[in-house]
């Protein structure tokens, strides 16, 4: 697979080390009251679509970035490619 | 029919005419007592345990596709029970003590050969790690053999055990432990079901659950709607895809995981060997082809097919451990769905919905599960109540903190 990376173009996916599902950079509020509910969810529950996944590739062997992928799970093929930066900043997080 | 020798030699003297298929080919009925969703060895197994051991009638096994061509029909065929935890140890024993007896309860040939299973050492922390799990398997009552370099070295030559990198310092042996033929169990279990009144329906996909008031009523098929009782759902890698119509989400992410054979060789390989430094197993069929694998490709895939990286790196591992190898050619290569768990073990267990119940998470080790998953499942779903074997795989598990974590490295599904 190739993955096009936003800021150094298409790159190997063997580059990348694959964190799963994009809702991570969601991490759930600990002082929220459903705190610990959320975190059970957030910890272990997926999910795991075919069809179009948005999941969290790190380029662990290139520049260390974060990125959502959009990928099809049925057919490995890319629809679109973020910074997981830029993601977390328009869900109004700090970075 | 009863297979046996005499009946071989009657058919082969009147030209193979006496011969009838193995199960039949039936049309889905209005309402069965159970339905069991997936005709991988799990759904078959569950179904057969159910007529023979708990008197069901009305039983039906519903396949999307054909019988065996799911993971049964894809794995690399490896039995063992060398586990560490008391949630898994005690029902991977029972499971290799029903392959023991399998073909004489089935009546049927799956070529159940326990030539050995060892598990390379390479270091000294890893001889203290396996250690202790043979000690966990001998108190289990299963059989274990620490193996000295010198014994491995006079045992199997072939291997390189002076590798610079991955010195070879002894290994973990379960010889009870051994290869299957995979696509025979699903065809044995197939078979015994049907002689025992369970209809095989194949070519009927599940498609959505009739669920009222909390209790599910029956499926939604490809071939029309099925009135069930109890509904068993046994989908392996599908697990995500198939919960989702029920609006269930599950501790399981679907990973494709790749399988090799090469061309037919002269015996070269006894028994299973698996490189403990890189992952990498391998072991050599009756008719002669090396069989291995390795490593998921590891990222969620429902495509039935891998990519080249894992191909490397799972040839690294041959070259490493057996550099005779570097000539053989490969014959073909294929990918399976694993149902990848959050902790690597296993779930069977009801839902939160009455009437619907759920036996997943397989990873990529369900195949030497296949007799006790049904033994336990078809239990589950007789009396409502899990069976000894199977009552730390429970979904609740990951919120109660009783995680059945092999690895000891937490909550991550790329584990098995
Ligand atoms: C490459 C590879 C190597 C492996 N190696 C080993 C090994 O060496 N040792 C080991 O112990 N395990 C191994 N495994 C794991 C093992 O094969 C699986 O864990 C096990 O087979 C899963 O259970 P099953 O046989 O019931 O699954 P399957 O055979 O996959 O059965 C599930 C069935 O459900 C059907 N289905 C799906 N959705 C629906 C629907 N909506 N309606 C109706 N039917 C549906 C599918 O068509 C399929 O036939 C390996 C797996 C792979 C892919």
């Amino acid at each position: 697979m190739i993955i096009n990376h936003p800021l150094l173009g298409p790159r190997d996916s063997a580059e990348f080390t694959y964190m799963g599902d994009a809702k991570l950079i969601d991490r759930p509020d600990w002082q929220a009251p459903e705190a610990l509910a959320q975190f059970i969810d957030y910890g272990y529950m997926r999910d795991n679509p075919d069809g179009a996944h948005r999941e969290l590739w790190y380029h662990e062997q290139g520049d260390r970035s974060f990125l959502v992928v959009t990928r099809d799970t049925t057919t490995h093929e890319i629809f679109a490619v973020e910074l997981a930066r830029d993601v977390a900043r328009s869900r109004g997080q700090s970075r | 029919m009863r297979y046996s020798a005499l009946r071989v030699i009657k058919e082969a003297l009147t030209g193979h005419k006496g011969w009838t298929p193995a199960w039949r080919d039936v049309a889905p009925q209005a309402h069965y007592d159970y339905i069991v969703i997936g005709g991988g060895g799990h759904g078959l197994a569950t179904a057969y345990y159910l007529a023979r051991d708990h008197g069901a009638k009305k039983v039906a096994v519903l396949e999307k596709g054909w019988i065996g061509g799911g993971n049964v029909g894809r794995n690399t065929t490896i039995i063992r029970s060398n586990y560490l935890l008391d949630g898994n140890e005690p029902f991977y024993e029972h499971s290799l003590k029903l392959w023991e007896g399998l073909e004489q309860d089935l009546n049927y040939n799956a070529m159940v050969s326990q030539r050995g299973i060892l598990n390379l050492i390479h270091s000294d922390a890893q001889r203290d790690a396996f250690t202790r799990r043979g000690n966990a398997m001998i108190l289990n009552g299963a059989d274990a053999d620490l193996l000295s370099t010198q014994t491995i070295q006079k045992r199997y030559p072939f291997i390189n055990v002076d590798n610079a990198r991955f010195p070879i310092k002894g290994g973990l042996a379960q010889h009870r432990g051994g290869t299957v033929r995979h696509d025979a169990v699903a065809w044995g279990y197939a078979r015994a079901a049907d002689q025992l009144g369970v209809d095989i329906i194949q070519n009927c996909e599940v498609t959505g659950f009739r669920i009222q008031g909390g209790t599910c009523l029956g499926v939604e098929t490809s071939r029309g709607y099925i009135a069930g009782g109890k509904i068993a759902a046994c989908v392996a890698g599908s697990s995500g895809r198939l919960m989702s119509k029920a609006g269930m989400r599950l501790p399981i992410e679907s990973h494709v995981l790749q399988a090799f054979v090469s061309e037919g060789l002269k015996p070269v390989l006894p028994g299973v060997i698996t490189f403990g430094a890189g992952h990498f197993y391998c072991s050599q069929s009756d008719k002669g082809g090396l069989v291995f694998g390795g490593d998921i490709d590891g990222y969620n895939s429902y495509a039935q097919r891998g990519n080249l990286p894992v191909v490397e790196d799972v040839c690294e591992g041959a070259m490493a451990i057996f550099p005779m190898l570097g000539r053989v050619r490969l014959l073909r290569m294929w990918g399976g769905i694993m149902d990848m768990s959050m902790d690597g073990s296993p779930i069977i267990d009801r839902t939160h919905i009455d009437g619907l119940y759920f036996n997943g998470g397989w990873c990529y080790g369900g195949f030497k599960a296949t007799p006790a998953s049904g033994w336990c499942y078809a239990h589950l779903l007789a009396r409502d109540t899990p069976h000894e074997f199977a009552k730390a795989y429970r979904f609740d598990r990951f919120e109660k903190g009783q995680m059945i974590d092999e690895k000891g490295v937490g909550n991550n599904p790329q584990l098995h």
